[in-house]
């Protein structure tokens, strides 16, 4: 049972187990309908959307459909390599001209300027990409020890758990404005590391997927088993060992469900900050797109929306990978 | 030798509930000499676990105490090392580690780190787990992480075993052969032990002395039995012992007779332990009426084939 289904969960590994199985001829049937039911998924939805799409017609021409999504994504690809070679070529004329200055001059200062062009959808997803993990990253290192001090006191469980259940539910579009106010007037620094825009994201982002993983972080450590409890006493562990030894590993599982789940709302959390605050990233790519109102730029909105699925999924999966790589349990089927 | 090594006075315990205090144990007094081996027997819910909790420090008693070499103990430590029902091993660590956690714990400062290696697997051979040291509890039977949860104890180098129910959850002959190995170690190490049992068999084969616990709610020692069996015990030849079947019978009767339950649907709070004892019952009267009737010894009740 087990066996079966974590292979079907994963179209790759069907793909592979063809060339593993004793019964070779069965387990290629099997494998080749799980490879082939997705497939067809995906080409029935192909077909509904171009049928679809053609029926569709707005301001700026008719709603793209996979064709001219396929076509917007070379274009977009294309403007990002064209968009390299001009940097390139910028710095190749900087260089000859500085070159030609210290010739006449040896002592003459010379400048580099940095490159100022604009960001390709490639660069917006290297930057949405940066601030998503920055974010969840210090989300979840406020978020884990505050999971585990709760957890472990039940008083400060009560205590806090109104507030948590308060905030939780807060959009980030909410949080937006303050966020934006507050770093405006604390985050002041003549020769700032960080660019202001990326701290408000960072920070509404943090604010929006920290409740996940705090509040399953909670529910594990506070549903670690009274054997294992007992065990510790018995032992006088002490509170450091205690926590590493059997808090941390017996609330690996709800923890991780709640990284997964704060993961998922901050990469949501992201694309609409960044849409609204108008900081750089695939939210502000959409924005500038919808207010372009070129005959492309629904093709373009689309091919975002695709990539922002897309990379979606896989922060999941990748999740979904380090929780199998640190899961004691190797038996747990993890989805 | 003979004084007294571990001593419950006058011990009772309220458990607050939503319906008022609950008293689960009255004037519980016990003295344990060191290196006896007592078994604490008794219908499921009457206490047996609220008193190996009060010895391990788990619990802390409403009135009176326990006394272990003239030292109040009221709070848990390696001293007093407990068994657990289910193992209770860290399941994220393999059966070494899981031992190794316990004589960090107790040794550290003391051993060498060769010489607690060397202890760690001295341990694990006394249950004869060598071969399986390294794996995880998933990966082992019920009857091995129970040896394992036996080794963990053993090598805290407890004044005190504590055993609730080892055995409970294991199949006749995987305990049976636990039993033996218990046995053997005992008559190696001549451990202070408590064991908590639901089956008479085993207590009369482990035993020095077994304690016998009326029923719940304000639960007490009801009789204790002196077990004047020589040791080593072989189960086989004792099937056979006209003795060995006195003790059993005795205690049969303390709990079927003396200390009857009323039927009044309570077997359902733990149906496994009770269809044991109910097990144990009917053998014994497939054997013959005249285990029933108590003390007075006969010698020619030969028990069945
Ligand atoms: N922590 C507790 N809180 C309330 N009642 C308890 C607690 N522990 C045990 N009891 C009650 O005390 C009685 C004895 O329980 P226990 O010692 O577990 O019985 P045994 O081990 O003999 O089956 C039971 O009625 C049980 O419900
Ligand atoms: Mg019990």
């Amino acid at each position: 049972m087990s066996h079966s289904s974590t292979k079907s969960s994963n179209p790759l590994a069907a793909l592979l187990s063809v060339f593993q199985c004793e019964n070779p001829i069965q387990s290629a049937l099997q494998s080749l309908k799980q490879l082939i039911l997705p497939l067809i998924g995906m080409l029935v939805f192909l077909l509904i959307w171009d049928i679809g799409a053609k029926n569709i017609h707005t301001s700026l021409g008719t709603f793209p459909g996979p064709a001219q999504v396929y076509e917007q994504t070379v274009g977009l690809i294309d403007d990002h390599q064209a968009e390299r070679q001009k940097e390139v070529a910028f710095y190749e004329r900087q260089e000859k001209r500085n070159a030609k200055k210290l010739e006449k001059n040896p002592d003459a200062k010379i400048k580099v300027r940095p490159y100022t062009g604009k960001p390709t959808f490639f660069d917006q997803i290297g930057t949405s990409l940066i601030t998503v993990l920055a974010g969840f990253f210090f989300a979840s290192l406020i978020a884990i020890p505050a999971g585990i001090m709760i957890g472990l006191n039940q008083p400060l469980y009560s205590a806090l758990n109104p507030l948590i259940q308060l905030f939780k539910p807060v959009s980030p579009l909410a949080w937006l404005p303050l966020v934006t106010m507050v770093v405006s007037a604390v985050y002041v620094s003549k020769d700032p590391m960080f660019a202001k825009s990326f701290i408000t994201s960072l920070v509404t982002v943090s604010l929006c997927c920290l409740w996940p993983t705090l509040l399953n972080t909670a529910v594990g450590v506070s549903g670690i088993s009274k054997d294992l409890q007992n065990v510790s006493q018995v032992l006088r562990l002490s509170f450091f060992t205690h926590v590493v030894k059997i808090v941390l590993p017996s609330s690996i599982p709800m923890m991780f469900t709640g990284l997964r789940l704060s993961l998922g709302i901050a990469w949501m959390v992201l694309i609409a900050a960044e849409m609204l605050a108008q900081n750089p990233g695939l939210g502000k790519f959409v924005w500038d797109e919808f207010q372009n109102g070129s005959s492309n730029s629904l093709g373009r909105i689309m091919v975002a929306v695709l990539v922002i699925g897309l990379i979606g999924f896989l922060l999941d999966r990748i999740m979904l990978l380090i929780q199998k790589k640190v899961s004691w349990d190797k038996t747990a089927i993890l989805r | 030798m003979t004084t007294t090594h571990l001593e419950l006075t006058g011990v009772d315990i309220e458990f607050p509930t939503p319906d008022g205090p609950f008293k689960a144990l009255d004037n519980v007094n016990l003295k344990i000499k060191k290196g006896e081996y007592i078994s604490l027997i008794g219908h499921s819910g009457c206490g047996k676990s609220t008193v190996l909790n009060i010895v391990a420090g788990l619990y802390q008693a409403t009135k009176g105490g326990v006394l272990l070499d003239g030292k109040e103990v009221n709070e848990p430590g390696p001293e007093r090392a407990v068994v657990f029902q289910n193992h209770s091993l860290l399941p994220w660590l393999t059966a070494y580690e899981n031992v190794e956690l316990a004589v960090n714990q107790v040794f550290k400062g003391k051993k060498s780190k060769a010489e607690m290696k060397d202890w760690i697997e001295h341990n694990l051979s006394l249950v004869h787990m060598t071969h399986a040291m390294h794996k995880r509890p998933e990966e082992i039977s019920g009857g091995m992480k129970q040896r394992v949860g036996i080794a963990r104890a053993l090598a805290m180098e407890p004044k005190v075993l504590l055993m609730d129910e080892p055995f409970g959850a294991l199949d006749a002959l995987t305990r049976a052969h636990l039993q033996d190995s218990l046995m053997e170690i005992q008559n190696e190490l001549n451990n202070t032990v408590i064991m908590i049992t639901h089956d008479v068999d085993e207590a009369v084969l482990l035993s020095d002395r077994i304690v016998m616990m009326t029923n719940g709610p304000e639960a007490t020692v009801g009789e204790i039995l002196e077990i004047d069996l020589p040791r080593p015990r072989n189960r086989i030849a004792l099937a056979d012992d006209p003795q060995y079947n006195q003790y059993r019978a005795a205690v049969l009767s303390f709990l079927y007779e003396k200390q009857r339950k009323p039927d009044t649907g309570e077997t359902s709070q733990k149906p496994a332990e009770e269809e044991k004892l109910a097990h144990n019952l009917q053998s014994e009267e497939t054997k013959g009426e005249v285990s029933m009737t108590e003390t007075t010894a006969d010698s020619e009740k030969v028990k069945a084939a």
